[in-house]
């Protein structure tokens, strides 16, 4: 036992012990606020919105308190490696479900205040259809251009 | 940690998984489920956390890792998989509409087999196989809608 170990029982250790408390009723709470959203909530997104609240936060606040309630030291890595892990992947399985969900018709656009996206994909869409369209008259025109000189080509042998 | 501070987490956890699993039931779509599935393994990692802290049990402490890890895999893999299908395709089908897949399965075969063997044919006459595709809006007999769904299945899918 090194000079820095705490001793149980001590003032220290109580502390500790209060504050690990405290963390883990903060994180189990969000858990159930969790829960009652995604029950409650109109929509995929409003769902994802709540949630994302234990995935990280109340994760955050439960390995926390792991942490102070065992202080050992490989256990404090291994949870640190828990919460860094969720800290990386829980924004890409959020991308992803939320891109799926938006491609599927998943959101219910008239709870979407601001829709930057489909605003953006219309403007493109436009712009193809308008350019698709100018392609066409083209074509048409060449052709056309095409037809009067194959009757002009015609007209010149029969006449020789 | 004290009894007192486990009993009020592990209610907060119990409410919260019951709703997550609430939704998990009710969809309506296969992301919305996902989405709750995500609670419920946050729940669950809540459970072996406060477990690990009350007990002073260390070795749970690999299961928080593996738990993290495969709940994005979970997700990530629906994600990529999901979709688009109509409410109609969506719905399960009732009793009824399942026997009558069942009853045309077996009229299917009966056919095929008379054409197969014509000196042998049945006195049921060789009926042309229903037309697969249905109107976009109206519900559609459930038995073009099961016939859908069975020849997407025999071919794997698209």
């Amino acid at each position: 036992m090194d000079a820095f170990a705490i001793v149980p029982g001590s003032t220290v250790a109580h502390v500790l012990d209060t504050v690990a408390a405290i963390l883990f009723l903060a994180g189990s709470f969000l858990v159930m606020v969790a829960g009652i959203g995604i029950a409650r909530f109109p929509d995929l997104l409003a769902r994802m919105h709540a949630a994302t609240k234990p995935q990280s936060l109340g994760l955050a606040m439960l390995m926390t308190a792991l942490a102070l309630e065992i202080r050992t030291g490989n256990v404090i890595w291994t949870l640190l490696l828990v919460v860094m892990f969720q800290l990386f992947t829980a924004p890409v399985s959020a991308h992803m479900v939320g891109r799926a969900g938006y491609r599927t018709r998943r959101v219910r656009e008239d709870l979407l205040r601001i829709d930057e996206l489909t605003v953006d994909l219309d403007a493109i869409n436009a712009e193809r259809e308008a350019r698709d369209a100018e392609l066409e008259a083209e074509a048409v025109r060449r052709a056309n251009e095409d037809e009067a000189v194959r009757r002009a080509d015609d007209e010149t042998v029969r006449d020789s | 940690m004290s009894i007192v501070v486990l009993a009020i987490c592990g209610v907060f956890v119990a409410v919260g998984a019951a709703f997550a699993f609430f939704r998990v039931e009710r969809g309506p779509s296969m992301l919305d489920r996902v989405v709750a599935l995500d609670v419920v393994t946050a729940a669950v990692l809540a459970t072996v956390a406060l477990v690990s802290a009350h007990t002073k049990r260390t070795d749970l402490v690999p299961v928080l890792v593996v738990l993290a890890l495969v709940g994005f895999i979970g997700s990530v893999t629906i994600a990529r998989f999901a979709a688009q299908e109509s409410d109609d395709e969506r719905r399960i089908l009732t009793r009824e509409e399942a026997r009558a897949l069942e009853e045309q399965r077996r009229r299917e075969e009966e056919d095929e087999a008379a054409r197969e063997h014509p000196d042998r044919a049945g006195s049921r006459p060789t009926g042309r196989p229903a037309d697969a595709r249905g109107t976009r809006d109206g519900v559609r007999p459930a038995r073009e809608v099961s016939r859908e769904r069975t020849l997407r299945r025999r071919d794997g899918g698209t």
